[in-house]
């Protein structure tokens, strides 16, 4: 007798979630071999530097035109949510803690986990299919500390610094904004960036890059080392390197935040 | 020695190797032959051991490495030299840094030293003075000859081919086996070629051995293998698509 439609949906529901679990055991384990790895690898410290300047320096000039304009947008929302219920002259802080919190890290580590996500899982991908990780193999050279290690120890450093930029640029935006479009002068901006820093908050946004850089990094090296198949495998591949690499920024932003001002900051 | 004995692999739903009993002698080139699908690069990378049987024994002058770990199986690795079918270069790296990779990260050599080895490697293949250029700048029959400079870098005591001349014209392929000759008279090494191009099996070969459906049906001298009145082996031999190997 044939299982009903719902037999045969609880199976598939039920081959998905074990499929997801041994997933995340997988990545899990790279993470782990990454982590054993990481001494070793770093003794080729000129691939670190090469994958360095590849994901910090070659993102540099897309975060940045997405900064200002993040900036710009921010101090145009904050100045009509302001409107008649709170002074323009707090708009500088706003626009800083907003940047430096939230839409710095997070902006930046999205744009970043596009553009490193793809190349990594593209890379590694396409030298999986092409048996050049075999190779590495065959001469007794371990593709984890080769090629994942200075992968995501990159990109868990570079993200940071990229952010660094970010910040400054789209708080620049909200600065070019606000003075010449809003009726704030540079000096009430400035003041208002002034009384309301604070160095936990610039300390939360760094934290929270250095973990996406690391969920950006080791997501990429996964998927490029799980392809299979020819070029419609290494596709497939980028597009989840991609996928899942901004859902679990976005996702672990939320975990962040709960962690660094409910129970750090907070207490 | 290369002693291998009842290997078994199976990949999805196909028995690929069922069973292959094979010995390599020291110093000799044993050709691999077989029907493309028949398990030869399956049989090569279970000898590199970038591939677990699931039965059988793999032992390496005497040491088994089925059941190795990673670590030990690099060790092992280092003695051996293996030229891929799609030659496997690292885009990201020079000709230079291909063939000198090895010798750099496993070896911990000098810069000068390296330079030395890969111009003298790439001497042998006949492309000297090359270390610059970048892989995808090169012919198939050059990133074969790349690939075989890369596999000799190390001075191995086991070169393992797997299809040395597929996709390439008759005449780099002669090349490609006089390369494969060469090798075996200056290096002394042992070599296993997998291919199913009878000129190059025959050209090449100390011995020869042919798979079919999973095991060895055959094993001899290049004269032999002429001379056999085995169907399955003629079929293959002569090329012809009627006999007891059925294709369609």
């Amino acid at each position: 007798m044939e299982d009903s439609i719902a037999i045969r949906g609880a199976r598939y529901v039920q081959q998905r979630a074990l499929d997801g679990v041994a997933e995340v055991g997988r990545i899990t384990m790279l993470l782990g071999d990454t982590l054993r790895f990481l001494i070793p690898g770093l003794r080729s410290f000129r691939l670190v530097v090469q994958q360095a300047h590849s994901i910090g320096v070659g993102s540099l000039g897309l975060v940045l035109v997405v900064s200002v304009f993040t900036g710009a947008v921010a101090a145009v929302q904050a100045a009509y949510q302001f409107s008649n219920v709170v002074p323009l002259k707090y708009l500088g802080s706003v626009i800083l803690r907003s940047v430096i919190i939230e839409l710095g890290p997070v902006l930046t580590a999205l744009v970043v986990g596009g553009r490193v996500g793809a190349s990594v899982a593209a890379e590694l991908g396409t030298m999986k299919v092409t048996e050049q990780i075999d190779a590495l193999r065959a001469m007794g050279i371990n593709p984890i500390r080769f090629l994942v290690v200075p992968r995501v120890v990159a990109s868990t450093v570079m993200l940071p610094v990229v952010t660094v930029f970010a910040n400054a640029i789209a708080i620049f935006g909200g600065f070019v904004v606000a003075v010449t479009t809003l009726d704030v002068s540079a000096h009430t901006f400035v003041t208002s960036l002034k009384q309301f820093f604070f160095m936990r908050d610039l300390f939360s946004g760094l934290f929270k890059s250095v973990i996406f850089g690391g969920i950006i990094g080791t997501m990429g090296s996964y998927y490029g080392f799980a392809t299979e198949g020819g070029a419609e495998g290494v596709g497939a591949a980028t597009t989840r390197a991609v996928v899942s690499s901004c859902v679990l920024v976005l996702i672990s932003d939320y975990v962040l935040a709960h962690v660094l001002f409910r129970f750090i900051f907070d207490s | 020695m290369i002693r291998i004995q009842g290997l078994r692999k199976q990949l999805g739903t196909k028995q690929v190797l069922d069973g292959v009993d094979l010995e390599i002698e020291s110093g000799e080139t044993m050709v691999v032959m077989g029907r493309s699908g028949t398990g030869k690069s399956v049989l090569l990378r279970h000898i590199i051991g970038l591939m677990k049987p699931d039965a059988g024994s793999i032992q390496i002058d005497g040491q088994e490495i089925v059941g190795l770990g990673e670590r030990e199986l690099n060790r092992i690795r280092l003695r051996f030299g293996m030229l891929f079918q799609s030659s496997a270069l690292f885009d990201s790296l020079s000709v230079g840094g291909n063939v000198g990779l090895a010798l750099q990260d496993k070896l911990g050599m000098s810069e000068p030293d390296v330079q030395k080895r890969v111009a003298e490697r790439l001497e042998w293949v006949g492309l000297s003075g090359n270390e610059a250029m970048k892989p995808s700048s090169l012919s198939g029959g050059m990133r074969k000859r790349v690939g075989l400079a890369r596999a000799i870098a190390m001075d191995p005591e086991f070169i393992l081919y797997d299809e040395p001349t597929t996709g390439l014209d008759p005449v780099t392929a002669d090349a490609i086996n006089r390369l494969i000759r060469s090798m075996q008279r200056r290096m002394q090494v042992t070599s296993v070629v997998v291919t199913h191009d009878m000129t190059s099996a025959f050209h090449v070969g100390d011995r020869l051995a042919m798979l079919h459906e999973g095991r060895v049906v055959f094993r001899g001298t290049p004269e032999e293998m002429r001379s056999t009145k085995d169907p399955l082996v003629r079929q293959f031999v002569e090329g012809t698509s009627e006999g007891p190997i059925q294709v369609l």
